[in-house]
């Protein structure tokens, strides 16, 4: 097995994690990523939910685990192509790069969901709507919350299911991560200024994790956070750049106006990019949401619909940071069975 | 005159026992997507009769999901059939049409009724 070559697409979380697990299991790892750094979109978030947690401790552990193991990652590198040249694999990069491998995981990852494709949420056309990725940017920036006026706002209005249980824009399927994101964000504004007022837009909470409704419970308790269960019809900027939000507040079973200084969109997660390149040139496939499809749902998640790629992360479905790499190091296990029961 | 209590006698009770689903079958079969509504209420808060009056179209939704008919065909008078609501729908139901289909089956129940 230690002379077999494993090629992993995507320097994310759950790439460095599979990578640094087969190296450290003897195999030669390739790690290719499209960026000029590993992390994907951890580098770009400022605290994990639930534990507030910092991802760039994470990713810089991550990173020295893949370097001590052996991994030769290799940056600003993107896989266009996937052949399959008998038993093994050839990969294409757009510069004319190309890698050999006797098997392959996908670790590209998702998209965050363009907010201004819902038009009626004013997203790209009034300052102060913006997304959660926003949000997390900012924070990791200047680690304050402004109006486009440069005021701290005084009342900010979280809106769940951005982009995501949507048929309108053709994605029916939950993000998962995004409630418990914005009951995160709410704690966060809450505590950055404590006389905001926060109100969570819902639909349905979903917070499925076992930390999640804890975190629920504080924001109601502590941060005195508002949840109205309906969903936002549309957003209409005042003269005074405010924002006048509309919905049904659906437990009074009337249409409710609120006018806020600022909103935050939670935009959901959808199908990497390079998803649709990847699997032309061979036997992969999408599910109904257009991530990857797994030859068996429940014993064979991480392997793809054609024998030797196998996938993992996000670009399976939506996940929380635990639970991509715990998916990684499944993805790791698969590929590792896959070598010791290949007859040479 | 619009009274549709000939439907189900009044109870402070949803009676699933009793359920009249003459109105419901006949939504169901002309606009099977109705039944995947998820009480948003992204309808109501854009719908233009809604704003004017206590109109609450996901409301009669529920109502006609319950067996609940007996204030529906007054109800739906106030709809003026912009369609505006079905522009928001998450889950890409015709709702317009669903008000539409109530009205007329409403028509065929009366029918029914005062020639029987
Ligand atoms: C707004 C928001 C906030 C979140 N906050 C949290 C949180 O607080 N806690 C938590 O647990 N989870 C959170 N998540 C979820 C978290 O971001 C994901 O679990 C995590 O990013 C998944 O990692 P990944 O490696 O699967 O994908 P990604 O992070 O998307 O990484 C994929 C990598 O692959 C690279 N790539 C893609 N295609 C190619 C190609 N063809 N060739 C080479 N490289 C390629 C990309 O450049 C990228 O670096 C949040 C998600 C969102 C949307
Ligand atoms: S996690 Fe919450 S906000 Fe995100 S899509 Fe699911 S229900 Fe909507
Ligand atoms: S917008 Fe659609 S899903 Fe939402 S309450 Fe109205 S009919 Fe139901
Ligand atoms: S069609 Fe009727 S129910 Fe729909 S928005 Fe217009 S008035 Fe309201």
């Amino acid at each position: 097995m230690n002379n077999k070559h494993v090629a992993v697409i995507g320097g994310g979380i759950a790439g460095m994690e599979a990578a640094s697990v087969l190296a450290r299991q003897g195999l030669k790892v390739t790690l290719i990523e499209k960026q000029a750094n590993t992390g994907g979109k951890l580098n770009d978030w400022d605290h994990l939910f639930p534990d507030f947690s910092s991802p760039d401790e994470l990713v810089n552990s991550l990173a020295n685990k893949t370097k001590d193991s052996g991994v030769n990652t290799v940056c600003n590198t993107e896989i266009s192509r996937i052949e399959r040249n008998g038993k093994r694999f050839e990969l294409r990069a757009n510069q004319d790069v190309r890698f050999f491998a006797d098997a392959v995981l996908v670790a590209s990852g998702f998209n965050v969901f363009d907010a201004t494709i819902k038009e009626e949420y004013g997203y790209g056309l009034f300052g102060n709507v913006i997304t959660s990725v926003d949000f997390e940017k900012r924070m990791k920036k200047h680690g304050q919350l402004h109006t486009i006026q440069g005021t701290a706002p005084k009342r900010v209005a979280i809106i769940h299911c951005v982009g995501s249980r949507d048929a309108k824009v053709g994605n029916t399927y939950c993000s998962k991560v995004c409630c418990i994101t914005g009951i995160k964000q709410a704690i966060e504004i809450s505590e950055m200024l404590p006389d905001c007022e926060v109100f969570c837009f819902y639909m349905d909470l979903r917070l499925y994790g076992s930390k999640f409704d804890s975190l629920y419970l504080q924001a109601q308790k502590r941060h005195k956070i508002q949840f109205i269960r309906g969903r936002l019809s549309e957003a209409a900027e005042r003269a005074d750049k405010s924002i006048q939000i509309k919905a049904e507040d659906t437990l009074q079973g009337r249409p409710l106006r609120m006018t806020v200084d600022m909103v935050i969109l939670l935009v959901g997660m959808e199908p990497g990019v390079s998803t649709s390149q990847l699997i032309q040139k061979n036997q992969m496939t999408v599910d109904e949401n257009g991530f990857l499809k797994s030859a068996n749902m429940h014993c064979a998640r991480n392997q793809s619909t054609q024998e030797g790629i196998f996938m993992t992360g996000t670009a399976i479905c939506p996940m929380a940071v635990n639970e991509t790499l715990e998916n990684a190091r499944s993805a790791a296990t698969e590929i590792i069975h896959f070598f010791e029961n290949r007859r040479p | 005159m619009n009274d549709l209590s000939f439907l189900k006698p009044a109870s402070r009770q949803i009676d699933f026992d009793n359920f009249d689903d003459r109105l419901l079958l006949y939504v169901l079969k002309y606009e099977p997507s109705f039944f995947t509504c998820i009480s948003c209420g992204g309808c109501t808060a854009t719908c233009s009769a809604g704003n004017l009056t206590n109109f609450n179209v996901r409301k009669i939704g529920l109502w006609l999901r319950r067996g609940e008919t007996e204030k529906l065909s007054e109800e739906i008078q106030k709809c003026m059939f912009c369609g505006k609501c079905t522009l928001v729908c998450p889950r890409d139901i015709n709702i317009r049409n669903v008000i539409l289909l109530i009205k007329k089956r409403i028509a065929m129940l009366k029918n029914e009724n005062t020639t029987a």
